[in-house]
């Protein structure tokens, strides 16, 4: 579960980026944050990773309070989400398996707990066959596929995904949104920013409109009507 | 750290050196550049050092015995002397003899043939442990029952000790700066090299990586490069001492610089080399990662 209370974020230049921003997403929810450019989603996202603090405000992230965290308590609380770029930002020398078993050594697992649960997740994103593919070999949607399965290998209480079609032609984004569908089916939050209107209101989801730094609209009515209000 | 990371964080480290080869070998030759300075001028300053001790250990002092004392009486005062705790060695000289080094002495030796043995002194020459101790110590010997006089020249040995502190100082202010001169540098090049892994960090950071299980690759890298280097410098040292030594023994205006042979400063260097390598490699690494860890 996350919940902005009453949030403002007022950068060092001055620039104002989030102005009283209230939500509350419950868990096993699919929500989509739309918002155009400069209107405050990725400074939600970055306080949400604990990038930034907020000025002021609560936030609450899978139990954890934000305002609050101390800094050696922030690695705990990344491992409870699973996050998705838009750049895909897998590393380039390591394989498929590789690129997903890495998140798991970072937290520690065991060989044997790593060997059972990479393929499994390989499997339902669909690349068990390209496992020892390096990331250069593959197509677009697939590194973003590598890149779910990344964000999925440890089990996160919620995926965060940043614009994840924007690098994408719209047959592998509806594949890649399909996918987080049933990711969500299997009981992740999962919250997906992005501009894509067309994709958002393919999909009846909750959808959080933000602008100027603040929540514009939140409801089950899709893009259109945050772009009528 | 949890024990099943140690075999990843080994391996991550040891594998880093291979993947960024030209980073490594560039860290590990700039490391071994700097060392090689730092140690030959260290070397240089060791020797003159130990030249400068040589010198002060033949500034004697002379202890002149009451003429009254017969031989015997003479030599026993010597276990006095020897009682104290400055004093390195008391030779005994004979009235007799200090006639005859005196006219050996001398250009016109039968001048002197009718000199008698009673117008000298017997005397004790006396070598010091520590020459910074000398006027301290004559003060001492001129309290023994039977010493008539003490004759010693502070000034040269003064003179030595200034030159001692001058190249004692001089040296830890060039090795200092050496120093954080190789480690700047392997900071730098090692930065460059974690610039290059830039974006793996953030995505371990991402993921939920704690900064020490970040960090713990980059110093089993640092180790590794910085020890290294302390192996390839040690070599190379011991190579160009010993080429450096030939060279000096082959110029007969040198011979005054007798320099140590390489065997007797070996444990000296390579514990210096291992120390310096270690450091530089592990905190330079530390001291560039510290920026990336700010995600």
């Amino acid at each position: 579960m996350i919940e902005f209370r009453n949030v403002y974020k007022v950068y060092e230049t001055g620039t104002r980026a989030l102005n009283g921003v209230s939500l509350k997403i419950e868990d096993g929810e699919f929500v989509f944050l739309v918002g155009p450019s400069g209107s405050g989603k990725s400074t939600i996202i970055k306080i949400l990773t604990a990038e930034l603090q907020p000025t002021s405000g609560s936030v609450f992230v899978n139990g954890f309070t934000l305002e609050k965290i101390r800094r050696s308590a922030i690695p705990y609380m990344r491992r409870t989400l699973g996050i998705i770029f838009q750049d895909f930002r897998l590393i380039d020398n390591k394989s498929v398996y590789e690129n997903v078993a890495f998140a798991m050594c970072v937290i520690g697992a065991s060989e044997k707990e790593i060997k059972k649960r990479v393929p499994y997740v390989l499997e339902l994103v669909g690349l068990e066959n390209k496992s020892r593919r390096l990331p250069h070999e593959l197509s677009g949607g697939e590194q973003q596929r590598v890149a779910i399965a990344r964000a999925l290998v440890n089990n996160p209480n919620m995926i965060i995904a940043d614009e994840p079609t924007g690098n994408l032609d719209p047959a592998r984004s509806l594949e890649i949104m399909m996918l987080l569908e049933q990711i969500n089916a299997l009981g992740t939050t999962v919250m997906v920013v992005t501009h894509e209107n067309q994709l958002v209101d393919r999909f009846t989801k909750r959808v959080i409109a933000i602008d100027n730094g603040e929540v514009i609209s939140d409801g089950m009515d899709g893009y259109f009507a945050y772009e009528e209000e | 750290m949890k024990k099943n990371n140690i075999g990843y964080l080994l391996r991550e480290g040891i594998r880093s050196v291979f993947l960024h080869g030209f980073m490594s070998f560039a860290a590990i030759w700039v490391t071994v550049a700097c060392l090689l300075i730092m140690g030959t001028f260290s070397l240089v300053l060791y020797n003159l050092n130990e030249i400068i001790l040589e010198l002060e250990k033949d500034n004697q002092v002379l202890v002149y015995i009451d003429e009254t004392y017969s031989e015997a009486e003479a030599k026993s005062v010597g276990s006095q002397i020897n009682m104290i705790a400055n004093v390195h060695n008391a030779q005994f000289v004979s009235r007799q003899e200090a006639l005859s080094a005196f006219v050996d002495e001398q250009q016109d030796e039968a001048l002197f043939e009718g000199l008698e043995a009673s117008t000298f002194r017997d005397r004790f020459v006396v070598s010091m442990e520590d020459n910074a101790l000398m006027k301290q110590t004559c003060e001492d010997m001129k309290k023994i029952e039977g010493v008539a006089d003490v004759e010693a020249h502070y000034e040269i040995s003064e003179g030595f000790q200034m030159i001692q502190q001058i190249l004692n100082i001089a040296s830890m202010i060039i090795i200092a700066v050496l120093f954080v001169v190789s480690m700047l540098i392997i900071s730098n090049t090692v930065k460059l090299a974690m610039y290059d892994r830039k974006e793996e960090i953030s995505i371990m950071k991402m993921v939920g990586a704690t900064n020490s299980f970040i960090r713990w690759p980059f110093v089993v890298e640092g180790f590794i490069l910085g020890f290294t280097a302390a192996v390839l410098a040690f070599f190379l040292q011991w190579g160009l001492y010993n080429l450096l030594q030939m060279q000096i023994a082959s110029i007969d205006t040198l011979n005054l610089f007798n320099m140590l042979p390489f065997v007797e400063v070996i444990e000296l260097v390579a514990v210096c080399y291992g120390a310096v390598g270690f450091f530089v490699g592990i905190f330079g690494s530390l001291l560039s990662i510290r920026k990336f860890l700010k995600v």
